[in-house]
């Protein structure tokens, strides 16, 4: 990885690094009676590890200016290995705490362990680190090819995605120690965020700065998305972590908002992380690795312009629909749910775009199952924004809202769209980043896709039927005209459910194992070969689609 | 239109512009009212902020997850308001940084758990959930009986929480630690300061049955008690059963 670096970048790395240890030494010292100050002392001893990292690198020769005319994929590489290693943690805690709800006893007295303090891990590892890591993998991938430009540097690529890790370390530790701020999908701490903020400016400025080199006129598609990722996720990210820290020695912070416009703020955040996080990020990938895996060009240009700006405008005005029936106006909640049922339009554009560009290429979504992954992911996209949109829907969300039906949709989309987009899009992209002929067993990409298919069905029909049932049964009057059934009745009704589900995220889990050890195998073993055209820049520009002005990738053939 | 993005998406500083300001309508729109319009939240004189010991159970409660299974917002229906109580006033979290609303119920709600129960009941469901629920999921808590609560920087809490516009006073920020103390120990003469500071309503009572000492326990169950109950403006609404 160093020796990728040039001299001068080797020493901004080690004054970086020198930096933000002595920034980690200085909290370990004020938060010494505090939670931050193991936090502190994490940051440090990483950046010394890091440190040496560089001076044993640093002596190594200069890399030569022939790179100048190749791709930049260090930081892709890096970055898969750490999105299917955060895969494997969150997959493994997320199936933990779906067996502590079937027996609680699991947590043998250690505050750690507890179902509070785990659920957050494994939300964070999966959403920011599998799926954060993932983004940013790709993201640089694709840049760069459509763009026909290398990184503009060696070492900025490289501080956003170790950066961006030591951000998810923090919090993912964070949250085992008590530090959390409560807010759903934003727990961590002022200081976790504050970094956050850096590493993610960073990053916007390494995407500008390389688009500024493009040999390509336009900005394809793809790059859209993950441009409206990166910015809107700093606008949510700002303003909804806005808060006064108790002292710069306390991991405490208080939020700066209260009561309902903080729930309003946290949901316009909430929402939105899913839009353009677990959305935007997400058809970004999708955009690029199923033209180019399918052999196809994408469907409609004018397509994909409109669904673009329909989910950049309309997702924004859907987040009150999370509080429906409560304390926020009325008037509020009723222009969530007018914006989330008008979502459909570009949602369903985008996943129709996505299939209709497999038109002449379905023989090789039987055949290969990296490909059905991407086809199965648009699927799935295209069933949880009709599911999302319809429980948005005031009476509907009067029965949904609270309960399991709500985990059961999330899951529709995370597993079903996010993480299934995802694992096809890597399957695409080891063989092309380790210049291998293909992965080291096509019938392991085979197996993993039915364990992931399999897992999500049985865990989305169990949270569909618990969720239903439950709903049903707080609203049931008896005959007399009371409520016929305790809280308590309604608990020991989702057992089997639970069970049920249990058993479909082990089942998603052994799949990401699968794959874990597939990709493994393949950087190690895998014969050399190439399988993607060149990593050298073309000169020429890439191929344009007659009567689409954007330029589609090219062909893998 | 099309002409027009098709000269749009070749600058990558426009495209950028363009969707800050796409994405930049909708939360304008229906957050800023939020804070100008005078109806989001009602008045309600009677309504009185967190002494430092509840306050310091809400962290733990934050702390370990609790809104991760215990929403807090009873919904405008009929069956909520029958099983939890009348239905959430915006005003109620008037002074919850960050409000704690909720989004699942694998347990019940807790915005008026407050009062429902006696201490001891909490002090035993917290040690043991299914001793007195057999059936409950609920992981147990025995161990915040065994810790000290940390009340030495409970006056620094009180004035970050005046920063984000709580009204505290100055003497209740440097009585926080000992207000902590007083108000689980009813027998030591600090805990009739705290009455003083927040009102002759307020619990005092060794809330984890050991008045000796302080604990993160009494913390959590003076927390839970004043759920619901810090004004009575739900109660003399429309939001109230029978009314």
């Amino acid at each position: 990885m160093i020796g990728q670096l040039t001299r001068t970048e080797r020493q901004i790395a080690l004054v970086i690094l020198i930096c933000v240890a002595a920034f980690g030494l200085a909290i370990a010292a004020a938060g010494k009676d505090d939670p931050i100050g193991a936090h502190g002392w994490l940051i440090m001893v990483l950046c010394i590890f890091g440190v040496f990292g560089v001076i044993s690198g640093y002596f190594a020769p200069e890399p030569s200016e022939e790179r100048l005319d190749s791709y930049y994929d260090e930081p892709s590489r890096v970055g898969i290995v750490l999105s299917m290693a955060w895969a494997a943690l969150g997959l493994f805690v997320g199936d933990w705490v779906a067996w502590l709800m079937v027996d609680p006893a699991l947590t043998f007295d250690a505050a750690w362990a507890s179902y509070g303090r785990l659920r957050p891990v494994h939300t964070t590892a999966v959403i920011f680190g599998f799926g954060g890591n993932a983004l940013i993998a790709t993201s640089f991938y694709v840049m760069q090819r459509t763009s026909r430009a290398r990184l503009p540097d060696q070492l900025s690529p490289l501080f956003v995605l170790l950066g961006y890790n030591l951000f998810c370390l923090l919090a993912v530790s964070g949250y085992l120690l008590g530090i959390t701020q409560s807010k759903e999908y934003a727990e961590p701490e002022w200081y976790a965020d504050l970094w956050l903020v850096i590493v993610w400016v960073t990053y916007f400025v390494v995407y500008l700065r390389t688009l500024a080199r493009r040999k390509e006129p336009h900005i394809y598609v793809a790059n859209w998305y993950y441009m409206a990722f990166i910015l809107v996720v700093a606008m949510l990210h700002i303003v909804n972590n806005l808060s006064v820290p108790v002292s710069f020695g306390s991991a405490k912070s208080y939020s700066l908002f209260s009561g309902v416009q903080d729930a309003m703020t946290q949901w316009w955040y909430g929402h939105n992380a899913v839009a353009f996080f677990l959305t935007a990020g997400f058809l970004g990938m999708l955009y690029y690795f199923l033209p180019k895996r399918a052999g196809r060009p994408l469907f409609s240009y004018r397509l994909s312009i409109i669904s673009f700006w329909g989910i950049t405008f309309l997702y924004m005005w859907a987040g009150s629909h999370h509080l429906h029936y409560t304390a926020l106006p009325q008037w509020v909640q009723t222009l969530g749910m007018t914006f989330s049922v008008m979502l459909l339009v570009p949602s369903w554009a985008s996943a129709a775009n996505a299939l209709l560009t497999l038109n002449g290429a379905w023989h090789r979504v039987r055949d290969d199952a990296t490909l059905r992954f991407m086809m199965v992911a648009a699927v799935f996209y295209g069933l949880s924004t009709f599911e999302g949109s319809f429980m948005a829907i005031r009476p509907v969300n009067a029965l949904s809202h609270y309960t399991d039906w709500t985990v059961g949709h999330v899951h529709a989309g995370a597993l079903g769209w996010v993480a299934m987009i995802t694992f096809g899009s890597i399957y695409a992209i080891v063989p092309w980043l380790w210049k291998r002929e293909r992965m080291h067993s096509d019938r392991l990409v085979e197996v993993h896709f039915w364990l992931a298919l399999a897992g999500t069905i049985i865990y989305v029909i169990a949270m569909w039927n618990s969720g239903i049932i439950q709903g049903l049964m707080w609203r049931t009057y008896s005959t007399s005209g009371t409520l016929a059934y305790s809280f308590v009745d309604s608990l020991i009704a989702m057992k089997p459910y639970y069970i049920a589900r249990a058993i479909g995220g082990l089942l998603f889990l052994i799949g990401g194992l699968v794959g874990c050890y597939n990709i493994w195998m393949t950087i190690r073993t895998a014969p050399r070969g190439v399988s993607e055209p060149s990593i050298a820049i073309p000169e020429a520009p890439l191929a344009v689609i007659p009567g689409r002005p954007g330029a589609a990738p090219q062909s893998a053939e | 239109m099309f002409g027009f993005h098709y000269k749009l998406e070749r600058k990558a500083i426009s495209f950028t512009l363009a969707i800050i300001f796409v994405a930049s309508i909708g939360g304008l729109v229906e957050i800023a009212p939020l804070f100008t319009i005078q109806q989001t939240v009602e008045e309600a004189p009677d309504m009185r902020v967190y002494t430092p010991l509840e306050l310091a159970g809400r962290n733990i409660y934050v702390r370990e997850g609790c809104y991760a299974c215990h929403s807090q917002m009873i919904r405008t229906l009929r069956d909520e308001v029958e099983r939890y109580g009348p239905y959430s006033l915006a005003v109620e979290s008037k002074y919850d940084h960050p409000m704690l609303w909720g989004s699942k119920r694998t347990g019940p709600d807790l915005a008026r758990v407050g009062g429902k129960y006696s201490d001891d009941w909490h002090l035993a469901h917290m040690i043991n959930p299914r001793d007195l629920v057999p059936q409950s999921i609920m992981p147990d808590y025995a161990r915040l009986l065994r810790t000290q609560l940390r009340t030495d920087d409970l006056g620094r809490h009180l004035k970050a929480m005046r920063a984000v516009g709580v009204p505290y006073t100055d003497e209740m920020i440097a009585n926080a630690a000992a207000d902590a103390k007083g108000q689980a120990t009813p027998d030591d003469p600090a805990a009739e300061g705290v009455t003083k500071r927040y009102g002759e309503a307020t619990n005092v009572r060794a809330f984890d049955g050991r008045p000796d000492q302080l604990t993160e326990m009494d913390a959590m169950i003076a927390y839970l008690q004043i759920l619901g109950r810090l004004t009575d403006a739900a109660y003399k609404t429309a939001a109230a059963p029978g009314r």
